[in-house]
């Protein structure tokens, strides 16, 4: 009996029976889709990348509360380790170029999540001078957090939401 | 001994009666008004003087008044930790003059003067390295200047087949809109028919 796997299992129901399979008979047997798609979900590496208030309650969602660690998500301090950026903050035209230049260095495949107002569309700051109307102007991005700042849970929310793409693209064309 | 705030401003005035043009009380603070060239020696003699004691430069903030003769004007802000005071050291610069740099007397000028040669191109003659500290690189004008508009002139984008980020005219798809927050029962007056006890 091989293990089943839909596109919306969870990660530790996928784990536990990936654990019984192996320890029944020593083997397991998955589409390499559904390995990949494990792989890449179960350890999204996000690029720290705060950019002023939403930064604080990113941290709050990597911290002992709310524990980003439990779902493989890990901050880094360098982009070449990282597969997800989360944008968190206000950018600025003097931080576009850096923003840019760092998610360049960021290796295949890479996410981008947008955390807040700012990030999104220049939020309070639409109309400066000096503020990116929105980082999608500079990066593409995968998944919009929306908010002033969001809280935790609302980010912990769009990284899930994030997993849930990853899980239903196929890595391979059939 | 510390000198209580009023008398300290007639000491100053009667110590600099060449540069000071005036010293008030404004909400119980401290105000000095400094003659162009002479601020310099007002600024030592505020740091230097055993009744003022003005150690720290706390701030240099920059106004801009359109419709005054001189357009601009720098204030300095000082402490003194030694007797528990701040003064406030304030000066008119016209559009196009450069003011004398602090720096000499106060080397955390530097930056504050940087701030505000960037936000209202006021330059300091003497600076050591007068350049634009917060804006972006090649920003063209000066952003606090009220003749500035407020989106500013460029906005940034990456272009992918140049691969860069690149700037170009602002394009705003919606215009800035002002809303008015003032509430329209704001000021309006109790009934006299209901007493202070209907209120809560």
């Amino acid at each position: 009996m091989g293990v089943t796997l839909t596109k919306d299992s969870p990660p530790d129901a996928l784990a536990a029976a990936v654990a019984g399979e192996v320890a029944d008979k020593g083997f397991l047997l998955t589409s390499l889709d559904a390995a990949v798609n494990w792989a890449r979900t179960g350890s999204m590496w996000p690029m720290t990348f705060g950019l002023a208030c939403c930064a604080v309650e990113m941290i709050h969602a990597g911290v002992s509360r709310y524990d980003l660690d439990r779902f493989g998500v890990v901050f880094r301090p360098s982009p070449r380790q990282s597969d997800l950026m989360i944008v968190a903050g206000t950018l600025t035209n003097k931080m576009a170029p850096a923003l840019r230049k760092v998610y360049d260095q960021m290796a295949e495949p890479r996410y981008v999540l947008s955390m807040g107002s700012c990030a999104n569309g220049g939020g309070y700051y639409h109309y400066s001078y000096s503020v990116v109307r929105g980082c999608d102007r500079i990066v593409p991005v995968d998944v919009y957090v929306p908010g002033c700042p969001p809280t935790a849970e609302a980010l912990i929310y769009g990284i899930l939401q994030l997993q849930k793409r990853i899980r239903r693209t196929g890595t391979f064309l059939r | 001994m510390t000198l209580p705030i009023d008398e300290l401003g007639q000491a100053i005035l009667a110590a600099l009666p060449e540069d000071v043009i005036s010293v008030h009380l404004d909400a119980g603070e401290l105000v000095v008004l400094a003659r162009m060239p002479a601020v310099v020696d007002v600024l030592t003699f505020l740091r230097d003087d055993s009744n003022c004691m003005f150690k720290q430069l706390m701030d240099i903030c920059g106004v801009d008044f359109p419709d005054r003769e001189h357009r601009f004007e720098l204030v300095y802000n000082l402490l003194s930790m030694k007797h528990n005071q701040r003064v406030r050291v304030k000066l008119a610069v016209d559009e196009g003059d450069a003011a004398p740099t602090a720096t000499g007397v106060f080397s955390t000028a530097g930056w504050f003067e940087r701030e505000v040669f960037d936000m209202y191109g006021i330059p300091f003659d003497g600076h050591p390295d007068l350049r634009r500290i917060l804006t972006d690189y090649n920003f063209e004008g000066h952003p606090l200047r009220k003749d500035f508009p407020l989106t500013g002139h460029y906005e940034v984008r990456y272009d992918d087949q140049t691969k860069r980020i690149v700037y170009e005219p602002v394009k705003l798809v919606q215009e800035f809109r002002n809303f008015d927050a003032v509430s329209p029962w704001e000021g309006m007056v109790q009934s006299p028919a209901k007493g202070p006890e209907a209120k809560g």
